[in-house]
């Protein structure tokens, strides 16, 4: 049962004296035993809504498992698996469609994710530190152009960012996609209002009084107290990369060089298109089944660091 | 700058509250020069703003402003080519339709998400922890593989629509036809997003005091009002700042109908939005001084929009 005690800003599990140690959801029902048919009506809500949303995924799982004609006319049923298990067959044919290409993509993704995601990440760190602690020449014009930035488009810069591209002879090379995705003005926007309440200014001069540089107190003071905000920033940059599309469509045509995204859009282009030998539907099944395991299993296990860091903007 | 011993917490300047016991001069002169430590911090990251977002800005300003036809080469015509993008039906038509498509899935997405992180906000149970994971999923999935599982899902020849419609003895509609390709490109745009919205509303509420609900429950307030007239006002600036994201998503759609259009040719011309007539401007007809307009165009539109929306809601979201 919860009490109002004096001071109520007390953190909530302070007066939650009924669970201890349960979160302040439970305390506040503690005094609401009424509603217990309202609670079976929200949870019916966040049943039918589950359902919505896992579909499309349960879909994929089972039509993972079938070979083309099972997709087209499965004994199951499009929601059910049919009476052959494909799923192995259809990674071997992943392993042998166009010589393994497939497999590259993923690895290709995997790549340009990491090194685009690490690398943004890195230089959103250290710009929103220097927007945060220091009070240099131009930050203020600097920081506002900044923020104007997170307003453009990023697909409005694909064009004329392939042109440019294009006359440093880079298009087509991995360069065309790693470099533009190290621009994140909202990760270093992120990072500058973490820092300015996760590391205090007593703290820095406390370092310098004993005779620490800059950079020592950077790395060795400020970069553990950034760290939720950190992984919050990577998470966002490795996905906004492994997600991208636009960018690599454009600026890439060897199919060597492509993205998981891109080359599966590229098979259900030609699948669609009809071209016999070309109809590899069990196969882009298979493919987006295969390429979606790692981001989910890579949530699912990261939840205690995402979960509270995607708010971060929103609680300046 | 003024030298202050007594601020405990001087807000952006960690240079203030240093004793002032040496000469001033001295320490400005030490101080000036560790300001500049700044820079070098900033540095990388602004190289990387001026090479990929002001260089392309600017170039693609200066390629919009020249005309290139095959009789006469390259010339620099001003602003014909805007003139021509704002009369050019296609590109009209286009910006009409990604508007529409803001005024329906926004709202949307905002709906879905936000009664989801209220009823999760509620509960504590084990199905509510399941639920609040599951509607985020789709986050964590690629935006091609999205378009191209519900592409799945809607064709008559993979998708379920058939079995489930006929079970009530009803014909399933055609997702993929020009009457409702807007609404199927809504439904993949909300089920994608509203999970990532929910989870930003969602830990706004966990931030807000629940001292608060329990002064507004002793004054009479039931469920819903508490929900309606307390949580919502005081998430207020993570639902502008969700609203942003959305529009400015919502005004560059291009993922999506580029990737259905292989399912639904007939459907989804190559200019359904500004920036897929872009891409076809420049990469089918090489046409890339009027791509450049358009998408400069279409960058104003949205920076224009964005702005102007952050001014309006400039009091809920506490920007000033």
């Amino acid at each position: 049962m919860a009490i109002l005690t004096p001071g109520a800003t007390a953190p909530a599990d302070v007066t939650d004296t009924d669970t201890g140690s349960r979160s302040r959801g439970s305390a506040r029902r503690g005094n609401a035993g009424r509603d217990g048919g309202r609670k079976i009506g929200s949870h019916v809500l966040l049943i039918i809504l589950v359902i919505y949303f896992i579909t499309p995924l349960w879909w994929l799982t089972v039509a993972a498992t079938k070979d083309t004609a099972g997709l087209f006319t499965g004994s199951g049923g499009p929601l059910w698996f049919d009476s052959e298990f494909n799923l192995f067959n259809n990674i071997a044919g992943l392993f042998e469609h166009q010589g393994g290409i497939y497999w590259r993509w993923l690895g290709n993704s995997f790549f340009y994710a990491l090194s685009g995601g690490v690398g943004a990440t890195i230089l959103a760190v250290l710009a929103g530190y220097g927007f945060a602690k220091y009070r240099f020449r131009g930050r203020n014009a600097f920081f506002s152009v900044l923020l104007g930035a997170v307003m453009v488009p990023m697909t409005a810069l694909v064009i004329p960012t392939f042109v440019l591209l294009s006359n440093m002879g880079l298009v087509n090379t991995i360069w065309a996609v790693i470099l533009p995705s190290l621009l994140s003005p909202f990760g270093v926007y992120l990072m500058r209002v973490y820092t300015q309440d996760a590391v205090p200014d007593e703290l820095l001069d406390a370092a310098r009084v004993d005779g620490a540089g800059e950079l020592r107190t950077f790395f060795q003071v400020s970069l553990p107290l950034l760290r939720p905000a950190i992984v919050t920033v990577l998470l966002l940059s490795v996905v906004g990369t492994w997600n991208n599309f636009f960018l690599p469509l454009a600026v890439l045509s060897d199919p060597n060089l492509l993205p998981v995204t891109v080359g599966l859009n590229n098979w259900q282009a030609l699948s669609n298109a009809g071209a016999g030998g070309e109809q590899v539907w069990n196969l882009i099944v298979t493919g987006a089944f295969v390429s979606v395991l790692p981001l989910i299993i890579a949530f699912l296990s990261l939840q205690k660091y995402w979960q509270g860091g995607l708010s971060l903007g929103a609680l300046k | 700058m003024a030298l202050t011993e007594a601020a405990p917490k001087p807000a952006p300047n960690p240079a203030v509250a240093r004793p002032a016991r040496r000469p001033r001069t001295q320490i400005d002169r030490m101080d000036r020069k560790r300001q500049r430590w700044g820079w070098l911090f900033v540095a990388p990251f602004a190289i990387v703003f001026v090479t990929f977002l002001v260089a392309p800005l600017g170039y693609a300003f200066w390629m919009s402003m020249q005309t290139s036809t095959l009789a006469t080469g390259t010339s620099f015509t001003w602003f014909a080519n805007y003139g021509k993008a704002f009369t050019d039906p296609i590109f009209l038509e286009g910006l009409g339709r990604v508007a529409s498509f803001a005024l329906i899935m926004i709202p949307a997405q905002m709906l879905v998400a936000l009664v989801a992180a209220l009823v999760l906000d509620n509960l504590s149970t084990a199905l509510s922890k399941f639920s609040r994971l599951m509607i985020f999923v789709p986050y964590a999935i690629p935006v091609v593989i999205g378009a191209l599982m519900w592409g799945f899902l809607y064709s008559p020849r993979f998708g379920p629509a058939t079995d489930i419609f006929g079970l009530v003895g009803l014909t399933a509609p055609d997702f993929l036809s020009q009457g409702t390709i807007f609404a199927s490109l809504v439904n993949i745009v909300t089920w994608q997003w509203a999970g990532y919205y929910m989870i930003i509303i969602y830990a706004a509420l966990r931030g807000i005091d629940p001292a608060i609900y329990e002064a507004a429950r002793l004054d009479g307030a039931n469920g819903r009002q508490i929900a309606l007239r307390v949580k919502v006002p005081m998430i207020s600036s993570s639902m502008v700042m969700v609203l942003i994201f959305a529009l400015i998503g919502t005004l560059q759609f291009f993922t999506e109908p580029q990737v259905l259009r292989a399912v639904a040719q007939g459907a989804i011309p190559v200019s359904y939005t500004p920036n897929m007539y872009a891409y076809s401007l420049a990469f089918s007809y090489s046409q890339f001084n009027y791509a450049s307009a358009i998408s400069f165009a279409l960058g104003i539109v949205v920076f224009a929009g964005s702005y102007l929306f952050l001014f309006l809601t400039r009091k809920q979201s506490g920007l000033k």
